[in-house]
């Protein structure tokens, strides 16, 4: 079943929130990860893993450089449950 | 040829299980409160030993969730202290080059280790953290020091298991002393309260397995001593070049005078029972420091509470010492801390920087009956006051592997 955008934007920021502590509220698509929201090459590590077991989806390692903002990882995950 | 750089203690720091700064634990020190207690984890019951000397002040209670989960709980033991000390020096104005961090780790990120290990196991290779190996790395706690104060003329990690936190701090006074860096933030730390290390301490002997009385448990000199307590923590020290110290216009708690290091070259685990090693350390610490045996007046001893390693201690004190032994009390703090490893060296310092501060020699607590073996003054259950004037104070710190390693801390005008 795919997921919405909103189901996953939801989810999201509770996993940034406990990887990087940044509070869900400022947790927006057009946020980049390294940039806006202190997300690290390891701590996006974490954040794929944990994208992937909640959301059931798999997340190459090859398409993780191309996930920089929130935006672009929850419409990979969308198009990834479909 | 100019003049021998001096080196000073101008901060401390220290999260220890009987309080969680230097001043709070040199206090529980002072009225001889013990850190030991019954372990509540449930794994605890299926080792031999159930107590250990956790933390008084547990990281989560100082620190964010978020930084603490990406530091190995001796790594936070690090940090935490290092903030405390930093500050306690006054945030030293100082070039970053000439910023040097020297701190130790007897076993390094162990839960870390074993914890990332079952998620492998349960969890499969993808569910690894990828914080394990910096959080696992021995030098992972003198790297999150030396990132977070930006630290350049070199981070180091001395490992020579008990032995390690002393040594960090005699690295670090050579740093200073060779003109390699001014300010070093120098000591010790440890975090091994976990089922596998308990059991393989267990699985030598060397725990004390007096289950019924933990805060007992830990009795150096004592007749009935059999084996040490687990402790973690650790403590950390400023240290600064005297002329950089005193142009600033630090607080100046002592000085660092000269080290000894020596190797037994006897057995991986036992102590030589002669002390030759030891005593060994000691005359060369004390030429190293320029200071005769007359101005000796307090040793920090490692009486970890193991019936082989108490004695021989005490011997090589008396015989590197002769008469002179007399006039040094002795006190043995792991009967209050328990024995942090690595940390071991490095709160000890602490405590032997408190106490020419206060001129007062902590007790060693627990004591019902002094092994007659013990040749030694030792400082029993209350406080005793050092003498006025210029003194000087040893620690001694020992590894299994036979590393010995005594400091010579003197009292500045």
């Amino acid at each position: 079943m795919a997921l919405t955008q909103a189901d996953v934007l939801a989810g999201l920021k509770e996993i940034v929130e406990e990887v990087a502590g940044i509070p869900a509220a400022s947790i927006e698509l057009d946020k980049n990860f390294s940039d806006d929201l202190e997300v690290d090459s390891l701590s996006m590590v974490e954040v794929v893993v944990a994208s992937e077991e909640r959301f059931g989806v798999k997340i190459p390692d090859d398409q993780v450089t191309e996930l920089k903002t929130v935006g672009d990882a929850v419409n990979f995950i969308v198009k990834a449950s479909a | 040829m100019s003049a021998q750089r001096r080196v000073v203690v101008t901060g401390l720091g220290a999260t220890t299980p009987v309080g969680g700064d230097a001043s709070s634990t040199w206090a529980a020190l002072l009225a001889g409160k013990s850190g030991v207690r019954t372990l509540a984890e449930d794994w605890a019951n299926t080792i031999p030993v159930n107590f250990a000397a956790r933390v008084a002040v547990d990281p989560s209670e100082v620190m964010e969730r978020v930084e603490l989960r990406k530091l190995d709980r001796s790594e936070a033991f690090a940090v935490i202290a290092s903030r405390e000390a930093w500050k306690d020096a006054g945030s030293p104005e100082v070039d970053n080059e000439r910023l040097g961090v020297v701190i130790a780790s007897g076993i390094g990120g162990v839960t870390t280790l074993l914890d990332q290990y079952d998620v492998l196991k349960e969890k499969g290779a993808r569910s690894v953290s990828p914080y394990t190996v910096p959080m696992l790395m021995p030098n992972g706690p003198a790297a999150h020091v030396g990132l977070e104060f930006k630290a350049r003329a070199g981070v180091h990690t001395p490992v020579s298991a008990c032995a390690s936190g002393a040594e960090a701090i005699g690295y670090a006074f050579e740093m200073i002393r060779n003109n390699r860096a001014d300010v070093i933030i120098s000591g010790g730390v440890e975090a091994a309260i976990h089922a596998l290390p308990m059991a393989g301490f267990a699985a030598m002997k060397a725990l004390s397995t007096r289950s019924d009385a933990p805060e007992r448990a830990s009795r150096p000199y004592d007749l009935d001593r059999d084996g040490f307590v687990l402790g973690e923590g650790g403590g950390v020290l400023i240290l600064e070049e005297y002329e950089h110290a005193k142009a600033r216009g630090a607080k100046i708690y002592c000085e660092i005078a000269g080290q000894g290091l020596t190797s037994d070259g006897f057995h991986i685990a036992a102590p030589d029972p002669d002390g030759i090693g030891v005593q060994r350390a000691i005359k060369t610490a004390l030429a190293n420091a320029g200071i005769s045996t007359k101005d000796v007046v307090h040793l920090n001893a490692h009486a970890t509470s193991t019936p082989a390693g108490d004695v021989a201690e005490a011997n090589a004190l008396r015989l590197a010492l002769g008469a002179d032994a007399d006039h040094v009390a002795v006190s043995a703090t792991k009967s209050m801390t328990g024995h942090l490893l690595g940390g071991a060296g490095a709160i000890e310092s602490v405590f032997l920087v408190k106490a020419i501060q206060d001129r007062l020699a902590p007790p060693t607590i627990n004591i019902e009956n002094l092994d007659p073996a013990v040749t030694v003054d030792v400082v029993r259950d209350k406080p005793r006051a050092l003498p006025s004037g210029d003194i000087a104070a040893l620690n001694d710190s020992f590894g299994f592997g036979g590393h010995n390693v005594v400091l010579v801390f003197k009292s500045v005008d």
